[in-house]
């Protein structure tokens, strides 16, 4: 049995849960499918979640597990794991699995594989492809140990609509789950932003990007230049927002805005995963960059390997030409 | 403050990975290494944390012998000593065997405050702290943008997704992942580069019975999931080539 451990807040979905479920389902060669929702309330989660071809919906609310801890989820979610004893357990890679997921399966002796972008094979036979060395090389893995070997799949690994649904909705069952309040150590307060965002990239038709490639702020105003030449607003990769280079509301990425645009022009960008998860659903990708193997490449509809300093000035001249 | 900072040393960015015949590691004779990106703001946060609350600053590491590269860059910077659990089984070690070299030695020093990285810049599994947390029993949070210390007790800010935090208050001892960008690095004087070589490097054995979590059982380039069409020439013609493109093709402009 494959469980899929889903992500909620307060009874709102994190959609990635939909991604996970359709891994779960390439992996499952016909072993069945649970999904498992915990928080404080889980409203319509649950019963929205049981259209899709799934064995059950199982349903675990406590006080003690909102907010989020780690400490919380991995009582709660051990308890549960060892109930049901999967053969799996399948997460999405978000930034609170990366935060509570290593303990669960510390604490358990179990393997946990991250950030996956793909299966082959089915069940216990399964290896997992997942990115080394900042994506450029894809390694094939199989969990060592005993099971259950839990399994964290990349945002965007696969589609939400890819969700096989079921004829009937699947049974909604409770869950009790025993938790001592004492021992979660984090106390978390609400979450804020730090600032309103002044410009909404994912509205932008067209964005021009830039990376470490940039190499110095002075540099900017080339791409300013450019970004005007081509109609497009300027984003950045999280290096350049880090040394305050950009302010941090121009980041592309898994920790800044994901967009969509119909043309992203990437400057100096290698393409680490974290920054390629923000904008590969970009329309046309254009890649610009120095070193013919960086990952950046991959994404891309028209390539160019060469000195951006060199292209970007005649890139202006011919887009002013017209 | 008794401050561990964990430190792992990877093939440098710019290196592009070779693969060994079998296809199941890099060629590491062919490598140049550095300090794992992360780790070097977790090193600053703890240099910065010791400057303004007094402590020590020991550097961790899990390697083989060519990981000394990496402590001593880290003791120039500003670290008091370092532990150095030795073994060439760890150079291609995933998460849980770090996590397991680690923490037998680190448990004995009974650390305040521990620091890593959010993850490493080569098998990039962004579990070892977490990990080596429950190994200590300590508790952790991850991806922090800031770490202050109030009457003995934490109050960190976590990132969240798309651009929210949380603060977060948490009793000490306890492990932080530090996110990259956090602060601005300071980098090795020659005054710290020769105090470097007076400061202790303690060698610590691998503890008996590690065993990996995950097999790698392939690596490959990553096969494309689009058909890149590259364009070559002169910086000229490929500006006006691409923006032909741009018009006539893909209609994006």
């Amino acid at each position: 049995m494959i469980l899929v451990v889903a992500e909620q807040c307060e009874g709102r979905l994190n959609r990635a849960t939909w991604e996970t479920i359709a891994g779960a389902q390439a992996l499952a060669g016909g072993m069945p499918i649970k999904i498992v929702v915990i928080g404080g309330t889980t409203g319509d989660v649950p019963s929205d979640l049981a259209s899709a071809d799934v064995a059950e919906v199982l349903v675990a609310e406590h006080e003690s597990l909102e907010p989020y801890t780690p400490d919380g989820f991995t009582m709660a979610l051990q308890t549960i794991v060892e109930q049901l004893s999967p053969d799996f357990v399948v997460l999405p890679h978000t930034y609170q699995t990366r935060d509570f997921a290593p303990s669960l399966a510390a604490r358990m002796r179990k393997s946990l594989v991250t950030d996956v972008t793909g299966v082959s094979g089915v069940g216990s036979s399964a290896t997992f492809s997942r990115p080394m060395f900042q994506g450029k090389l894809s390694a094939a893995v199989m969990p060592q140990g005993t099971a259950p070997h839990f399994v964290s799949f990349q945002i965007g690994a696969y589609r939400a609509d890819a969700v096989q649904k079921g004829s009937a909705p699947a049974a909604v069952t409770k869950l009790t789950v025993a938790l001592d309040a004492a021992k979660i150590r984090q106390t978390p307060e609400a979450p804020f932003q730090e600032a309103q965002q002044a410009v909404d990239l994912s509205q932008a038709e067209r964005i021009v990007a830039i990376g470490r490639g940039i190499k110095a702020p002075e540099h900017l105003g080339i791409i300013d230049t450019l970004a005007k030449a081509f109609g497009a607003e300027v984003a950045a990769s999280r290096p350049i927002c880090d040394s305050g280079w950009l302010p941090m509301d121009r980041q592309i990425g898994s920790s800044g805005q994901t967009v969509t645009p119909k043309l992203y022009v990437a400057l100096g960008i290698s393409g680490a995963i974290q920054h390629v998860v923000g904008m590969k659903g970009s329309q046309t990708i254009v890649a610009i960059n120095k070193d013919a193997e960086a990952p950046i490449f991959e994404v891309a509809d028209y390539g160019i390997v060469g000195d951006l300093f060199e292209i970007v000035p005649a890139l202006v001249a011919e887009l002013e030409k017209a | 403050m008794k401050i561990a900072v964990c430190i792992k040393q990877v093939p440098s960015r710019e290196w592009q990975p070779r693969l060994t015949e079998d296809k199941t590691w890099v060629r590491e004779e062919d490598s140049t290494y550095e300090t794992n990106e992360p780790d070097a703001y977790a090193l600053e946060e703890a240099l910065r944390i010791r400057e303004k609350h007094g402590g020590d600053v020991v550097v961790c590491s899990a390697g083989p012998a060519r990981v000394v590269r990496v402590i001593r860059d880290a003791l120039a910077r500003g670290a008091d000593r370092a532990l150095h659990i030795e073994s060439d089984e760890l150079g291609q070690a995933d998460a849980f065997m770090v996590a397991d070299a680690l923490a037998p030695a680190m448990r004995e020093e009974a650390f305040d405050l521990v620091l890593t990285g959010l993850q490493s810049d080569d098998q990039g599994h962004a579990q070892m702290g977490v990990v080596l947390a429950e190994r200590l029993g300590i508790p952790h949070s991850t991806i922090i943008m800031e770490v202050n210390i109030e009457d003995g007790a934490l109050r960190i800010k976590r990132e969240l997704e798309g651009g929210w935090f949380q603060w977060i208050a948490m009793p000490l001892p306890a492990l932080l992942t530090i996110q990259s960008g956090i602060n601005q690095l300071r980098y090795a004087t020659l005054k710290g580069i020769m105090a470097a070589k007076k400061k202790e490097i303690k060698k610590v054995p691998v503890p008996d019975g590690l065993q990996s979590s995950q097999a790698i059982v392939g690596l490959a380039v990553p096969t494309k999931t689009k058909q890149t069409q590259m364009i070559a020439g002169s910086p000229v013609e490929v500006a006006a080539e691409l923006v032909r493109r741009l018009r006539e093709e893909a209609r994006a402009l």
